[in-house]
């Protein structure tokens, strides 16, 4: 069971003046019960990418592979995929538009043909996955903080019960406490449900702390992709590009220059500081 | 220093109401909020989502007028409706979306805009054009088209837009949320230069910690209230306390703190990497 991306290439506007080859000979295996994180600037080609893997966008030349069948193949059913390939989008909230929580949460099911009874089944299922309080179940969308809101999205999404689960950026606009209660929650969503998590974010230190693999783009293309740790060990490569490594990198790096014993790779504050208090203490 | 922002018990109520106009709840966003801002002054409010950190934003500015409780802006009461115009010139608004704050095709003819549309002279207005784009570093860029600038650079745009209509005083509602790292340093950067070179007082929302340790002040809300107030460096050393109202710290005060939980002699509110080092260094 996997996701296989093969040399895939996907041109906007090809054959006119506004040309643009966002996507450049990608070539990726996400397998089950990946937790992958995707970083790179604005323009990166980063959302083109995971368009591409729930069939949203059909690529230019090049292939996609969902558990061994060609996404690309006459008579697959696309519509199957994008409810095993759940995309979040970016403010998720923004597109919650039913009267009560359940109502938006089951809408998605309903769509999948189940009925009344077995759709509000699996939106309650989804709303306790997202820790979402009860009480709350038959309030309005719209009268809820930003973090519940964006829990509400999600739970829609889970709602169709995906296999791969694709979010991006989920915590933009979110406060301290909002960001880390909902990467816990995908994280947890990740373990016991199995789920294979793809996270697009902007925040090195989010993606350094949950994610086991970090794909970066830049120029359409994959620039790095491999284990936090090694990724951000090219820190001075990733600013070329509009990126940085999480600020504990920074801190090992200075100490290491400054005569300080210390290994550089760590990539989180637990990290570090189990490595500064080795070599101090 | 002259003060800038008076805010005295503002407060400020959302009044939810059913189809027959009847009240079905109230919501206190603010709550008897005083404030105090120099002219100059680089201050940061911090806080939880729904904490009131926005609709104070929007009283600065007389997009919102306080309940109860006055709001002087350069001198004007918000309350006092034929000041409105002068004090919304005088304090700009940045968002945090630069697509939903750029209107026109070209970038220069995005930052004329605002000054075209209170009639300044056209000479005057490439003036300032020129003048704001310089200002934020994106002079370069005026003929080209905002669609093909990256997210940073895009909100230096829409901060030179409120530049060219001359504010003494810019409020950024969380201008980083969307960019990435690079465009995040690019906007910050912008900013404490028109606060460094042109005084321009500057009130920064964020929830991004990092932002904020160059601030002269920081203001901690919660439920409508300020909870916390001063220098970055006496906020920062509260570590126990801003994690119990579900706010975080900076990275590197956060590493700092965690080894001196850990018996290092460390002092509290380390700001910076540099910082750190030294202190380290001193240890080892």
């Amino acid at each position: 069971m996997s996701i296989i991306v093969n040399e895939l290439n996907y041109i906007y506007n090809p054959g006119t003046a506004m040309e643009v080859q966002a996507l450049r000979d990608i070539n990726l295996e996400i397998k089950d019960g990946e937790f992958i994180g995707i970083i790179g600037h604005t323009g990166s080609g980063k959302s083109t990418l995971i368009q591409h893997l729930n069939g949203l966008i059909r690529a230019t030349s090049g292939g996609i592979f969902y558990n061994g069948a060609d996404i690309y193949d006459e008579g697959y059913d696309l519509r199957t995929l994008r409810t095993k390939v759940g995309l979040v989008f970016q403010y998720p909230e923004h597109q919650l538009f039913e009267t009560t929580v359940m109502a938006d949460v089951s809408y998605g099911p309903k769509n999948q043909g189940l009925d009344e009874k077995e759709a509000t089944l699996r939106a309650v299922g989804s709303l306790n996955a997202v820790h979402f309080p009860e009480k709350h179940f038959y309030d309005s969308p719209f009268e809820l903080s930003g973090g519940q809101k964006r829990r509400v999205a999600i739970a829609g999404v889970l709602a169709m019960k995906p296999e791969v689960l694709i979010l991006d950026e989920p915590t933009a606009g979110l406060d301290p406490q909002g960001r880390d209660e909902i990467l816990e929650m995908v994280s947890n969503l990740r373990s016991t449900q199995h789920i294979t998590v793809i996270l697009v974010s902007h925040s090195m230190e989010d993606v350094a702390r949950y994610v086991d693999r970090l794909i970066v783009m830049n120029g359409g293309g994959v620039m790095y992709d491999d284990t936090p740790q090694a990724v951000f060990a090219h820190y001075k490569e990733l600013e070329e590009v509009g990126l940085m490594a999480p600020q504990v990198t920074y801190v090992m790096h200075a100490l290491a220059e400054a005569g300080i014993p210390v290994r550089t790779g760590a990539t989180t504050v637990a990290e570090a500081k189990d490595e500064i208090l080795s070599v101090l203490c | 220093m002259d003060q800038f922002i008076k805010a005295r018990n503002v407060t400020f109520e959302y009044i939810r109401r059913d189809d027959d106009g009847n009240v079905e709840g109230i919501e206190t966003a603010l709550d008897k909020v005083d404030l105090d801002v120099k002219a100059g002054d680089f201050i940061a409010i911090l806080g939880a989502n729904g904490s009131g950190k926005s609709t104070l934003a929007k009283h600065i500015n007389a997009l919102l007028t306080p309940e109860s409780g006055y709001l002087i802006v350069d001198g004007k009461d918000t309350h006092n409706k034929d000041h409105t115009l002068a004090i919304r010139q005088t304090a700009g608004m940045v968002f945090q979306n630069p697509d939903n704050q750029i209107i026109a095709s070209i970038v220069e003819e995005d930052v004329g805009f605002g000054p075209e549309n209170i009639g300044v002279p056209t000479d005057e207005i490439w003036t300032r054009v020129e003048k704001s784009l310089r200002s934020v570093g994106m002079y370069h860029y005026r003929h080209h088209s905002p669609n093909r600038l990256s997210g940073g650079q895009k909100q230096r745009v829409a901060i030179a837009g409120v530049m060219a209509m001359k504010p003494k005083c810019i409020i950024l509602d969380e201008p980083t949320a969307m960019l990435d790292p690079i465009g995040r340093q690019e906007v910050l950067s912008a900013v404490r230069e028109l606060n460094k070179k042109n005084g321009i007082t500057v009130i920064l929302i964020t929830h991004y910690m990092e932002e904020t340790i160059h601030a002269n002040r920081i203001f901690v809300m919660e439920s409508g209230k300020v909870i916390m107030q001063g220098k970055p460096r006496e906020i920062f050393s509260r570590v126990e306390e801003l994690k119990d109202h579900h706010l975080a710290v900076p990275q590197v005060t956060e590493l700092a703190w965690e080894l001196k939980q850990s018996g290092l002699s460390l002092p509290d509110g380390i700001l910076t990497k540099e910082e750190l080092i030294s202190e380290l260094c001193r240890l080892s």
